[in-house]
C-alpha cells in the first residue's frame, strides 16, 4: 500500500468504526468492542508500515473561500510518523485491555465507539499539516474526551468531571483560535511549512510574541498546565483504561506535541518562550506538591502526569528544536511507563473492587505478583532510576535546559526531581507492602492474562523505549545508549542520582509499616485551593452577572426599547401618510390582504 | 421552475383551506418543494454572466413615473443556500407537527398557516423585485402571529403574540421607509434588485455617502428588529418559548433569516458607504448579542427560553460577517445563516417533543433523561454540540469562516473589528457553558424524582430530527456542499471588495 492509502486509512478506519457502532452494531456490543479493538489493531499495523515508507498523501480541500482556504492534509514527517506510533500502540493495548476491564459494561458499545472517535481525532492531531486542521480535531478529541470521561454520566461526579473537561478545554481554545487567527495575520498562512519559511522573514516581534502566547493557551488546556489543570485530576472518574490511554498518554500529550510542531515560532518569539519554560516548570513543581498528600491512587498518578507534562513543556519553551526533541522523547517515554502505571492501578482497582483509597489497600505485592512487578518497573521508569526509559529522556530535558541557562526551570527541575521518587515510593510501599487494610484488599487476586499481557508489554517498553531499535523508529536521532551516560556525566546527572536516592530513602524512613499518613500538609492535600477559587470565580463572575443581566434585560431594557416601536409607529405613521391608516395591526393586515389579492389577480 | 417552487406552498395552503386534507397535502407540498429546490442547485451553474439565473418576470403594474412592479424571480449563490434551507426546515417542521385529531382548533388553519410561513420566507429569498422581496416576508409574518395567538403554549400567549405583531411590524415598517429612501435616491425607477445595484455601484448614480448613512441606519434597524439584533431582541425569546413547535422552527430558523439576507443582498452593495461608516455601532450592538445575551442565556432555567436566547445570541456572529464586508466573512455569515437555521429548527423540534412528553422543561424538574431515553439522548447531544458550534457540524465551518473573515483585514495593530472578533470568540466559550450545562442538567446525572418517563423516540418522529442532523453534518464535513454556490453569489455582490 502507498502511503497515500495508509495515511488516509489510519485516520477514517476509526471515525467509521465509531460511526458504524452508533448507527447499527451498538445492539451486538460484544461485536461492537471487537470491531473497534481490531480496527485498532490494522491502524497500529497502517502507522508501522507507514513509519518506513516515503512519500506523501494527498489533502482533501475542505473550505475555500477568497484568501481563506483549509485541507484536509497531512505533514508525514518523523515527528507525526513517531508519535503516531506511540497513540497507535497505546491505543491499541488499551482496547484490548478493556475489552477485559468494561467486559460486562452497560454501555460497552457507547465505550468502544468513545473510543475510536478519540482514535479518529487523535489522529487528525497529530497529522495535520495546518493550524485549522489541528484545531478541528483539537476539539473533537475534547469532544471524545468528554464522552469518555462522562461514559458513566449517571453519576453526579462523572457528569460534573466531563463537562469540567470540556469547558477547561475551551477556555485555552479560546487563547489558541485567536493565536492561530494572528499567526494567520502575521504570516499569511496556517500551514507550519509555509509558517516556518514566513517567519525568517523581519515580522513584528511584539505581534509575534502574542501570538506564540495565544497559541500556547491552546496547550495549557489540552495539556493540563497551570492555571488551567484543574480539570485532569477530575478526569480520572471515567474507566481506568481512558485515564490511561487519554489523560495519561495521548490526549494531555497533543499539548506537547502542538508546541513540537510549532517549535520554530518559540524559537522566533523568545519573551513567549521563557514564559512557556516557566510555565512548564512551576506545573511541574506544584503538581509534585499536590501530589505527595493525595490518598486515591489514580489521583497520584494524575497529579504525576501534570508534573511530567510539566517537564516537557519546560522542554518546548527551551525554545530550540534540540530542546523540543527532548520534549518529545520524554513524550514517548512517559507515555508507556504511564499507560502501564495506570493500567496497573486499574488492574488493582479491579481486583480491589473498585477501592482507589491506597490506605485500604496494602500487602497486594503478594497477592498480585505481575501487576506488582509491572508497576514497580513503570515507577522505576517515572522516578528515573538510571538506565531506564525514562532517566535518558528527563536527563536530556534537563541537560538542554542547562545548556540554555535556563536555570531558574532548570532548578524547580531538579527539586521535582526529588519530589517524584519521594511520592512515588509512598504509593508503591502504602499500596503493594505491609499488611491488608481492607477486607477488599484481602480478597484481590492476580487479574487474567488479557489484563496482564499489555502490562507485560508496557513494562518491556518502560525499561527498553530508550533505547534503539525502538527510538530509532519514534526519533529522528535516537538516544539513550550507556556510552551517552558516561559522556555526558556531569553536574545533572548527579543532582537527579542524588535526588532520586534522597527521595526515595525518606519515602521509605517516612512510611515504611504505617497504617495512616503521618505527614499532613492540607495546603498540598487540598490542592491549593486552586478549585474552590475557580468555583468562586465562576459564580461571581459568570452565574452572578448572567442573572443580573437576565434580570436587567427583563426589567429595564425590554420596557425602554420596547417603547421605541410605540414611539416610532408615530413618527412612521407621520411619515407615510399614504397608507392613512392609524395603527399597526391594521397596516400589517392591509399589506397582508393587498399582497394577496396580487397573488389571486396572478393566478386567475 | 422557481415561480412553482414560490406558488407550490401557498397554493396547497388555498386548497387546505378549500378542503383538501391538511396533513396529507402540506407534506406533499413540502416535499415536491424540497425536491425542486434540489434540482435548482443541481441545475445552478457558477460561472455565468448576470447576478441572478433561472429567472422569470411579470410585469404586474405598468404606470408612467413610477417603477414597474414585476413578479420576478431568480436565484444567486446566497438565495440558492436559503432556499435549501427553508425547504428543508419546511419539510422538518411539518413532518413534527402534531397529527390533525391532536389539533386543539382547526387544522386546516394550522396547516396553511405553515405553508403560508414557508411559502412567504422562499417567495421573499427568491424575489429579484424589491417591492416583493417585501411583501413575501410580510405575508410570511401574518399567519406567525395568527399561530402563537391561537395555538400557542402558556396563558400569556395572546399577549405574546401582540407583543410581536406590532414589535416586528414596525421593524417592517422602518424597513419600509428606508427601502423607499434607498429606491427614490437611486432615482426612483426600478424595483429590480440587480438594477438598483448597477446604478449604485456607477458613482454618478449612486447615493451620496452622508444619506447612505441615514439610510442604512433605517435599513438596520428595520432588519435588526426583524433578526432580533440587540437591544431590539426583547420579542424573541418569549415568542420562540410560546410558538408552536412548528412555528418556532420555522421563523428562527428560516423567517428570521430574511433580515440578514436583507442586509447582504439590499444594504451591502447598495450602501457600502452607510455601511462601512456605520460599522463599529453594529459591532458594539452584535457584541450585545454575542455577550451580553449570552450571559441571559446562561442564566435561563428551562429549555425552551435557553434556546430562545441562544438563537438570538448566535446572530451577533452572522452580523460579524456581514460588518467584515469581505468575501471570507459574507460567506461564511450565508453559511452560518444556513448552519443555525437548522441547528436552531433541530432543537426547537426536540425541546418541542420533550415539551410535549415530559410536560415541563425546566431544568430543575428534569434529570437523567438519557439513562432512560438514549435515543433522544443522543440526538440531543448531537444538536447542542452542533449549535455550541463543535467541528463536523457546519456551524463551525462557517463561524470559523466568519472570525477569519472579520480578521482578515488586520494591519500592523488590532482594529475595532479584530478586537470585537477576539470579544465574540468568548462567546463560543460562552455557548459551551451553557449547552453542557443543559445537557448536565436534563441528560445527566440520576434520574430526576417525579419525572414521567415516555417511550424513546420512534422512528417517524426520529425521521425529521435526523434529516436536519444529516444536512449539518454533511455541510460540515464538506462545506464544499454549499461553498460552490455561495462562493460566486458573494463575489457577484461584492466586486468591488470580493478577494
Amino acid at each position: 500500500m502507498d502511503v497515500n492509502t495508509l495515511a488516509w486509512t489510519v485516520l477514517l478506519l476509526p471515525l467509521f468504526v465509531a460511526v458504524s457502532i452508533v448507527v447499527g452494531l451498538k445492539r451486538w456490543s460484544g461485536l461492537s468492542s471487537l470491531v473497534s479493538t481490531g480496527s485498532a489493531l490494522i491502524t497500529l499495523i497502517c502507522c508501522a508500515l507507514m513509519a518506513g515508507a516515503e512519500g506523501d498523501a494527498k489533502a482533501f480541500p475542505w473550505i475555500e473561500l477568497g484568501t481563506f482556504r483549509v485541507d484536509i492534509g497531512f505533514q508525514l514527517d518523523h515527528l507525526s510518523k513517531g508519535m503516531m506510533l506511540i497513540v497507535t500502540s497505546i491505543g491499541f493495548l488499551v482496547h484490548l485491555f478493556s475489552l477485559a476491564y468494561m467486559k460486562d459494561d452497560n454501555g460497552k458499545s457507547r465505550y468502544f465507539a468513545g473510543l475510536s472517535l478519540f482514535m479518529f481525532s487523535m489522529t487528525g492531531i497529530v497529522l495535520a499539516d495546518n493550524f485549522v486542521m489541528m484545531f478541528i480535531f483539537w476539539e473533537l478529541v475534547g469532544v471524545s474526551s468528554y464522552i469518555l470521561i462522562g461514559h458513566w454520566f449517571h453519576k453526579e461526579s462523572a457528569a460534573d468531571a466531563a463537562k469540567k473537561a470540556f469547558l477547561t478545554n475551551k477556555i485555552g481554545d479560546f487563547g489558541f483560535m485567536i493565536g492561530i487567527l494572528m499567526v494567520w495575520i502575521l504570516t499569511g498562512s496556517i500551514y507550519f511549512e509555509e509558517i516556518k519559511e514566513a517567519v525568517g522573514g523581519g515580522l513584528n516581534m511584539t505581534l509575534l510574541n502574542i501570538a506564540v502566547l495565544l497559541v500556547f493557551c491552546g496547550a495549557i488546556g489540552k495539556s493540563a498546565q497551570l492555571p488551567l489543570h484543574v480539570w485532569l485530576p477530575d478526569a480520572m472518574e471515567g474507566p481506568t483504561p481512558v485515564s490511561a490511554l487519554i489523560h495519561a498518554a495521548t490526549m494531555v500529550a497533543a499539548g506537547v506535541f502542538m508546541l513540537a510542531r510549532v517549535v520554530f515560532l518559540i524559537e522566533a518569539a523568545e519573551m513567549a518562550a521563557q514564559v512557556i519554560a516557566w510555565i512548564g516548570a512551576v506545573t511541574a513543581l506544584v503538581a509534585a506538591l499536590m501530589a505527595l498528600q493525595q490518598n486515591d491512587i489514580k489521583r497520584i498518578l494524575a497529579y504525576s502526569t501534570l508534573s511530567q507534562l510539566g517537564y516537557m513543556v519546560m522542554a518546548q519553551g527551551i525554545g530550540t528544536p534540540e530542546g523540543s526533541d527532548a520534549g518529545m522523547f520524554h513524550l514517548y517515554t512517559h507515555a508507556f511507563f504511564k499507560a502501564l502505571l495506570f493500567l496497573g492501578s486499574g488492574a488493582v482497582i479491579y481486583a480491589c473492587h473498585h477501592e482507589q483509597d491506597i490506605w485500604k489497600m496494602g500487602g497486594l505485592r503478594k497477592k498480585m505478583p505481575i501487576t506488582f512487578w509491572t508497576f514497580a518497573l513503570g515507577t522505576a521508569a517515572l522516578i528515573a532510576v538510571p538506565f531506564t526509559s525514562g532517566f535518558w529522556s528527563k536527563e536530556l530535558i534537563l541537560e538542554e535546559a542547562l545548556h540554555e541557562g535556563m536555570h531558574g526551570p532548570y532548578v524547580l527541575a531538579i527539586i521535582v526531581a526529588f519530589l517524584t521518587p519521594f511520592y512515588m515510593t509512598r504509593l508503591v510501599i502504602v499500596a503493594f507492602f505491609g499488611k491488608n487494610r481492607s477486607d477488599n484488599a484481602d480478597h484481590a487476586k492476580e487479574v487474567g492474562p488479557i489484563m496482564w499481557v499489555p502490562l507485560a508489554i508496557l513494562a518491556f517498553m518502560a525499561i527498553f523505549s530508550a533505547y534503539k531499535p525502538i527510538s530509532g523508529l519514534l526519533l529522528a536521532n535516537g538516544y539513550g545508549s550507556f556510552g551517552h551516560l558516561v559522556e555526558h556525566f556531569g553536574l545533572t546527572a548527579i543532582l537527579s542520582i542524588i535526588a532520586l536516592i534522597v527521595g526515595v530513602a525518606g519515602a521509605i524512613f517516612f512510611y515504611k509499616g504505617k497504617d495512616s499518613d503521618p505527614i499532613n500538609i492540607p495546603i498540598f492535600a487540598n490542592r491549593f485551593k486552586i478549585d474552590e477559587f475557580y468555583i468562586v470565580l465562576v459564580r461571581v463572575f459568570q452565574d452572578a452577572v448572567a442573572a443580573f443581566l437576565d434580570i436587567a434585560d427583563r426589567f429595564i431594557v425590554d420596557p425602554i426599547v420596547a417603547r421605541f416601536p410605540a414611539l416610532s409607529a408615530m413618527a412612521a405613521g407621520q411619515f407615510l401618510r399614504v397608507f392613512q391608516v392609524g395603527n399597526v395591526q391594521a397596516y400589517a393586515y392591509f399589506f397582508g390582504v393587498a399582497v394577496l389579492a396580487l397573488i389571486f389577480y396572478l393566478i386567475l | 421552475m422557481l415561480e412553482i417552487i414560490v406558488f407550490l406552498p401557498i397554493l396547497a395552503a388555498l386548497a387546505i383551506g378549500l378542503g383538501a386534507p391538511a396533513r396529507f397535502t402540506a407534506l406533499g407540498a413540502a416535499v415536491i418543494t424540497l425536491i425542486l429546490s434540489l434540482v435548482a442547485a443541481i441545475q445552478f451553474e457558477s460561472n455565468v454572466e448576470g447576478m441572478f439565473q433561472m429567472g422569470s418576470d411579470r410585469p404586474l403594474l405598468v404606470m408612467d413615473g413610477f417603477p414597474t412592479l414585476s413578479l420576478s424571480f431568480g436565484v444567486d449563490g446566497i438565495s440558492l443556500v436559503l432556499l435549501l434551507l427553508s425547504t428543508l426546515v419546511l419539510v422538518a417542521a411539518v413532518l413534527v407537527s402534531p397529527q390533525e385529531s391532536e389539533i386543539k382548533g382547526s387544522s386546516k388553519l394550522y396547516y396553511s398557516s405553515l405553508l403560508l410561513i414557508g411559502g412567504g420566507a422562499i417567495g421573499a429569498f427568491l424575489s429579484t423585485d424589491l417591492f416583493f422581496l417585501y411583501a413575501f416576508h410580510e405575508l410570511a409574518l401574518i399567519p406567525t402571529f395568527l399561530m402563537i395567538g391561537i395555538f400557542g403554549k402558556g396563558e400569556d400567549r395572546v399577549k405574546t403574540a401582540w407583543t410581536i405583531t406590532i414589535y416586528l411590524g414596525v421593524g417592517s415598517l422602518i424597513l419600509l421607509v428606508g427601502l423607499i429612501m434607498a429606491v427614490v435616491g437611486l432615482g426612483g425607477t426600478t424595483f429590480q434588485i440587480a438594477e438598483l445595484i448597477a446604478i449604485a455601484e456607477d458613482p454618478e448614480s449612486g447615493i451620496a455617502a452622508g444619506d447612505q448613512t441615514w439610510i442604512y441606519l433605517l435599513l438596520l434597524i428595520g432588519f435588526g428588529i426583524l433578526v432580533s439584533l440587540f437591544p431590539f431582541h426583547s420579542w424573541a425569546a418569549p415568542a420562540y418559548s410560546q410558538a408552536p413547535t412548528p412555528v418556532a422552527m420555522l421563523h428562527a430558523g428560516v423567517l428570521k433569516k430574511f433580515g440578514l439576507y436583507g442586509l447582504i443582498r439590499i444594504a451591502l452593495p447598495i450602501l457600502p458607504a452607510g455601511a462601512e461608516s456605520l460599522a463599529n455601532v453594529v459591532l458594539i450592538l452584535l457584541l450585545g448579542n454575542i455577550i451580553y445575551l449570552g450571559l441571559v442565556t446562561i442564566a435561563q432555567k428551562s429549555l425552551d427560553r435557553m434556546l430562545g436566547y441562544s438563537s438570538v445570541m448566535h446572530m451577533g456572529y452572522v452580523f460579524l460577517g456581514i460588518v467584515a464586508a469581505n468575501s471570507i466573512g459574507v460567506s461564511g455569515a450565508v453559511l452560518l445563516m444556513f448552519a443555525h437555521g437548522v441547528s436552531i429548527a433541530l432543537l426547537f423540534a426536540l425541546c418541542g417533543w420533550m415539551r410535549d412528553h415530559f410536560g415541563t422543561v425546566k431544568f430543575e424538574e428534569l434529570g437523567g433523561i438519557a439513562s432512560k431515553l438514549p435515543k433522544l439522548g443522543l440526538l440531543f447531544g448531537f444538536a447542542a454540540f452542533a449549535a455550541a458550534g463543535l467541528p463536523g457540524f457546519a456551524n463551525f465551518a462557517a463561524e470559523v469562516a466568519v472570525f477569519f473573515g472579520a480578521f482578515s483585514g488586520m494591519g500592523d495593530q488590532l482594529g475595532w473589528i479584530q478586537w470585537t472578533t477576539i470579544i465574540a470568540l468568548w462567546g463560543v466559550v460562552i455557548s459551551a457553558v451553557y449547552m453542557l450545562r443543559a445537557y448536565r442538567n436534563l441528560f445527566m446525572g440520576p434520574v430526576a424524582p417525579k419525572m414521567e418517563i415516555p417511550t424513546d423516540l420512534s422512528w417517524s418522529t426520529r425521521l425529521p430530527l435526523l434529516l436536519l442532523l444529516a444536512a449539518l453534518v454533511a455541510v460540515g464535513f464538506v462545506p464544499e456542499l454549499l461553498n460552490q454556490f455561495i462562493r460566486p453569489g458573494v463575489d457577484g455582490l461584492l466586486p468591488a471588495v470580493a478577494g
